[in-house]
């Protein structure tokens, strides 16, 4: 058909068959790019792991303290620090995180300055994390006086936190049916019950995938805590007004360390790292799924 | 009987009760709608406080050392005796790891963006998807440990790369950014409506040519949003260039040397505790300021494309 269609016509040769394999062969580069990426990720779990699994498995890498040698000691202030990072992160930025979200989406009136407080939000989502540190020297190592201490950096992990939660919370809030409302208001129900007893329970699913995807972020977060003044090494579990570390910094600390071995540190510490943010984005995906089954 | 109409009085009571009620002046309400506004702005706050500090120390370091030090010496060594300020060693390895970061990011993040919107099987890029965003759950300490420790050594099997150079952080850099690009084309691209494509294909386009000459241009100004919010992103990304790139600012554009970028100086100054109104304090938030600065304007440009592209189909 298409050689019936090229005798008709001496301008155009429609030439089906060769467009055609030009689009197979794009289709396939296409693919190829996504792949590579996906080669990339698989190269570089694979590295980490054929680096520092022997060292993850040595009996006392996640219970001990850390050592000058190497293939001693463990990562348990690291540990620490890291998991009470996230948990004042939680109990900092998600209340504030969602609060703001109800607000902008159910009681803000259109005005001038609900709309500067949107730009505002998605300005700071775009904030270096590095700058975020900045913030929290001035703020509060100094003007509060907490010196660079564990209540600093998590504070400031909150700050870089609450960008994401506010903006996925808003999603999650503005996807609740507005008949949930009406119905509601229709009972003579006030706003806040309204809010509280309909709205926030259909919208907690979104919310929650939000906060773990924004707490994983804020537990892999380095750069902050370096400028906040985090320490490469610690010998205790930091308490809150004391000096602290994280799992990160201690990746970076094993990194920068010459001698031969600490590379295999830096790997297993990795591992634990990984770990924690797998298991996080796990639950944020079973979550996810099964609500989305339910809706 | 008589307890009947007792009951109908209270009735009648409370009914009144509740109509001269309105639900806006419930005190609760309101208490609750004061504390919501508050949380909404903490991050005006933060907002402000960025500015303000960053801007105060900036300003004390200015009474220290001249603008023009700043912006039009060619060498950056605070930490040497003989002390030189100027930003551009700096900006240079920022823009340079930046540059090999978005040739990586901008190819690969577009093919999987195409890919999945226009050839996927809905199941298979249901999967395909997440593992894709996958790469920016990363921690960046990561990606600079790979940079070093894999890429580096890899690289030098070919290329008379120093230990530490911008290629590798780059490349690593870029494959970050892979789905800050990919997810935002990716969501550009599906919401170019059906009936372009259909209009496309029944004036005999292959797939490959209405994606490339209608479905990609009606997406661009997403695709360029995607792609400004990516440099951004590079630009501000910290650890796997601390890790990988090295701590020796200087201006070049052969990524095979060692450089400094801004956000690696910052973080090389933090560790050192430096004393307040020190001036290696003042650098730290001087560099801070340039760097908020160029982020600022990517993300508001960023911003105002993508909001072009959805007041067409919206």
């Amino acid at each position: 058909m298409a050689t019936a269609f090229s005798d008709d016509s001496q301008e155009f040769t429609p030439n089906i068959e060769r467009r055609e394999s030009i689009g197979k062969i794009f289709e396939y580069i296409f693919l190829l790019g996504l792949l590579l990426g996906l080669f990339i990720l698989a190269l570089l779990l694979f590295d980490i792991g054929k680096d520092g699994l022997a060292r993850f498995l040595t009996p006392g890498f996640l219970t001990e303290t850390p050592s000058r040698f190497p293939d001693k000691g463990g990562i348990l202030p690291a540990i620490v620090s890291s998991v009470s990072l996230g948990v004042i992160v939680i109990l900092v930025a998600v209340p504030i995180g969602v609060g703001a979200a109800l607000y902008l989406e159910e009681y803000a009136p259109k005005a001038w300055w609900t709309d500067i407080i949107e730009i505002n939000i998605s300005n700071l989502a775009g904030v270096p994390s590095i700058v975020y540190g900045l913030l929290g020297l001035g703020v509060f190592n100094y003007l509060l006086g907490f010196g660079p201490a564990l209540i600093s950096g998590a504070l400031t992990l909150s700050l870089l936190s609450l960008p994401v939660i506010i903006v996925t919370s808003r999603e999650a809030i503005r996807s609740v049916p507005d008949s949930l409302r009406h119905a509601s208001y229709g009972l003579g129900i006030t706003k806040w019950q309204t809010v509280s007893n309909h709205v926030l329970p259909y919208a907690i699913p979104g919310i929650l995938t939000g906060v773990i995807i924004s707490v994983s972020r804020a537990i892999g977060d380095a750069a902050s805590l370096i400028v906040v003044g985090a320490v490469s090494f610690l010998t205790f579990n930091p308490g809150l007004f004391q000096r602290f570390m994280a799992l990160p910094i201690q990746i970076y600390s094993y990194i920068t360390r010459p001698e031969p071995g600490f590379s295999n540190a830096a790997a297993a510490t990795i591992i634990a790292l990984l770990a924690v943010i797998l298991v996080l984005n796990g639950i944020a995906i079973y979550i996810r799924q099964r609500f989305s089954a339910i809706h | 009987m008589v307890q009947k109409t007792n009951y109908q009085d209270e009735f009648e009571r409370e009914h009144r009760q509740s109509l001269y009620k309105s639900p806006s002046d419930d005190i609760q309400d309101k208490i609750v709608e004061v504390i919501l506004f508050s949380c909404g702005l903490v991050s005006v706050l933060t907002t402000i406080g960025i500015i303000v500090i960053i801007f105060q120390v900036t300003w004390e370091f200015f009474q220290k050392v001249p603008v023009n030090k700043f912006l039009f010496d060619t060498q950056w060594t605070p930490l040497f005796a003989d002390q030189h300020f100027g930003i551009w060693p700096l900006v240079n390895g920022t823009l340079l790891t930046t540059a090999i970061a978005m040739l990586v990011a901008v190819p690969l993040g577009l093919c999987s963006a195409i890919y999945l919107s226009e050839y996927a099987q809905p199941k298979v890029a249901a999967i395909l998807r997440p593992a894709v965003e996958l790469l920016a759950g990363i921690p960046t300490v990561v990606n600079g440990y790979f940079a070093l420790l894999f890429l580096t050594p890899l690289l030098r099997n070919v290329l008379p790369l120093e230990i530490f150079n911008a290629l590798s952080a780059g490349v690593m850099m870029g494959v970050m950014i892979i789905p800050t690009v990919g997810s935002i084309s990716l969501d550009a691209i599906s919401s170019v409506p059906r009936s372009l494509r259909e209009g496309a294909y029944g004036l005999g386009l292959t797939k490959l040519e209405a994606l490339l000459r209608i479905v990609l241009p009606a997406a661009l100004s997403g695709i360029i949003a995607s792609i400004i919010l990516g440099i951004s992103r590079a630009v501000g990304e910290t650890m796997t260039v601390l890790i990988a790139a090295g701590q020796q600012p200087k201006l070049t554009v052969n990524p095979m040397e060692s450089i400094e970028t801004m956000t690696a100086y910052m973080a090389q100054i933090s560790g050192g505790d430096s004393p307040r109104n020190s001036i290696n304090y003042d650098t730290l938030y001087a560099v801070g300021a340039v760097l908020f600065l160029i982020t600022l304007a990517l993300n508001i440009f960023s911003h105002w494309f993508a909001n072009r592209f959805k007041e067409k189909y919206e």
